[in-house]
């Protein structure tokens, strides 16, 4: 007589996780809400600043080998990755507000596998953003002087700040259980990326903007995606340790949202 | 104007107003996001300056015209996102029980758009001269300013309100700022329509209406007076509004039979 043996709390772990990335794929996929901003948004950024900006390549000082479109993209990328995690956290605060994370909570053996599962939604919904962008980019004429392991390298830069995205979102989201909190996850996120060195290499800035991006990690991200799109890597094991250093603290925050969450019932 | 309307719009128009004024969540952000945008762009984009043709040396002073604009765009989102929530209430309908003229809601719905673009107009300006920017036209440009900035105000506000009679929901209105912001990006926002080198980009630039806007705001900054700009800014708004209140008052006639 076979016995059916009991999950392991891994195994538990990855069936929630599989199982509500699933459900949030499908709503991300079905749903033009939520599946034309996530689109839209990275490329509206991209048109704005690589067409509306690109005479910025010709000003006294700018040298980026790659041209302006290049050295757009990559921001729009790393834009992309973070809004990629914040609205996720939308879809997590929505499902709570409407009762559904609770559903959730009572059903799940391991909750972690609750923000393991929006974790992985993000990082699907990223992954389907970076290929249209990366396509209209590449249509654009952005030249790329990377090579395939550098601009491997960028992608997965690209993913370290969408997971760190996701939990800082998902910390946000567990805490206020209601898309009022919304605004919470967005203004940080779009402070912090716009206080790096956006337009301009961080060299060419100066003042309080300067002083600023100079101590912003985000700083050291950019420029190391920037290194490696043309193909002159720069700070790449700073930029890393940032962003491991950033989903280790974020997915801290998001486990005390956790914790909050079960003690709200 | 006879007395019954004046008051009907009176009537409307004070609650607008007090409506406006009681939601710091729709001044605030309307403040604070363009200033917040105001500053890194003046001092990211510092160097444009040194790119020949460019209008002045202070980038602060080219991109002040950028944040009236932008509130402008919480205009839409403000009144729309107030008369949705009417319909959604059912507040729309017993006011259609009334002898209560459209022209009468319509304007006096606008009210808190021309609080708003008021407020938002004098803060922004001050805050840019206290940063350093220019006002080329001096003490009468200001009030050319403010006067332009409100009227650009309504005549978005007007195309909020068309959304939320058409749409009736908040959500659908709240839905249009992705839309609006569009424009803003594919006008001459950051550079002057001259310096925009792509040439796809500079066609898109040169048939938005935005362009203009911003041109007409940006020549009492810059220039000082020039009326031909300023006149196309103040006939793009008023056609704006006017094209706005046509449909929006269609969209109540429409939304009135079905009640």
């Amino acid at each position: 007589m076979n016995e059916k043996q009991p999950a392991t709390p891994m195994a538990n772990r990855i069936n929630v996780a599989r199982a509500v990335a699933w459900r949030s794929i499908h709503n991300f996929l079905t749903n033009p809400a939520f599946l034309v901003p996530a689109l839209m948004f990275p490329l509206f950024f991209f048109v704005s600043f690589a067409g509306g900006l690109a005479a910025i390549g010709e000003v006294p000082g700018f040298d980026f080998p790659s041209g302006y479109t290049a050295f757009q993209f990559v921001f729009v990328l790393l834009q992309s990755a973070a809004f990629g995690g914040v609205f996720t956290g939308f879809a997590m605060a929505r499902d709570f507000e409407t009762g559904f994370g609770r559903r959730y909570m009572l059903a799940a053996g391991q909750r972690s596998g609750i923000v393991l599962g929006y974790a992985l939604a993000a990082i699907f919904r990223a992954f389907v953003t970076w290929a249209v962008l990366t396509t209209v980019a590449l249509i654009a004429g952005m030249e790329i002087a990377g090579s395939g392991g550098e601009i491997v390298a960028l992608y997965v830069l690209a993913l370290l700040v969408n997971i760190a995205a996701t939990m800082w979102a998902a910390g946000v989201a567990l805490r206020v259980r209601s898309i009022q909190g919304g605004p919470l996850m967005q203004f940080p996120t779009f402070l912090i990326l716009f206080l790096a060195p956006v337009y301009v290499p961080l060299d060419l800035l100066s003042g309080w903007i300067h002083a600023i991006a100079s101590i912003n990690p985000i700083t050291a991200l950019l420029e190391a995606g920037r290194g490696l799109i043309s193909g002159e890597p720069v700070l790449i094991a700073a930029a890393f340790a940032i962003g491991l250093a950033l989903i280790l603290l974020f997915t801290a925050w998001a486990r005390g949202g956790l914790r909050r969450a079960e003690a709200a019932g | 104007m006879s007395g019954s309307l004046r008051n009907q719009v009176g009537q409307l128009a004070h609650r607008s107003v007090l409506r406006t004024l009681r939601q710091p969540a729709q001044i605030v952000p309307a403040i604070v996001f363009p200033m917040f945008l105001l500053a890194v762009n003046a001092g990211g984009l510092k160097d444009a300056t040194s790119l020949p043709g460019f209008p002045t040396d202070s980038y602060l002073t080219f991109i002040l015209a950028v944040p009236f604009l932008q509130g402008a765009l919480f205009s839409v989102m403000n009144s729309g996102t107030d008369l949705a929530r009417d319909i959604e209430t059912g507040f729309l309908n017993r006011l259609a029980l009334t002898p209560l003229r459209g022209a009468a809601l319509l304007s006096g719905l606008l009210a808190g758009a021309v609080v708003l673009g008021l407020v938002q107009a004098v803060v922004y300006l001050s805050v840019g001269l206290i940063a350093g920017a220019e006002l080329a036209a001096g003490a009468p440009g200001a009030l050319v300013l403010v006067l332009l900035s409100v009227t650009i105000t309504v005549a978005f506000g007007t195309i909020g309100l068309f959304a939320a009679l058409r749409f009736g929901s908040g959500e659908a209105v709240q839905g249009l700022f992705p839309v609006f912001f569009v424009f803003l990006f594919l006008s001459a926002m950051t550079l002057p329509l001259d310096l925009l080198t792509t040439d796809w980009f500079h066609a898109i630039a040169s048939v938005n209406p935005v362009t203009y806007l911003l041109e007409a705001i940006r020549s009492l900054l810059i220039e000082g007076w020039n009326v031909g700009q300023l006149a196309l800014g103040f006939a793009i708004a008023l056609a704006i509004g006017t094209i706005g209140m046509a449909a929006a008052s269609s969209a109540l006639k429409t939304r009135l039979v079905r009640t």
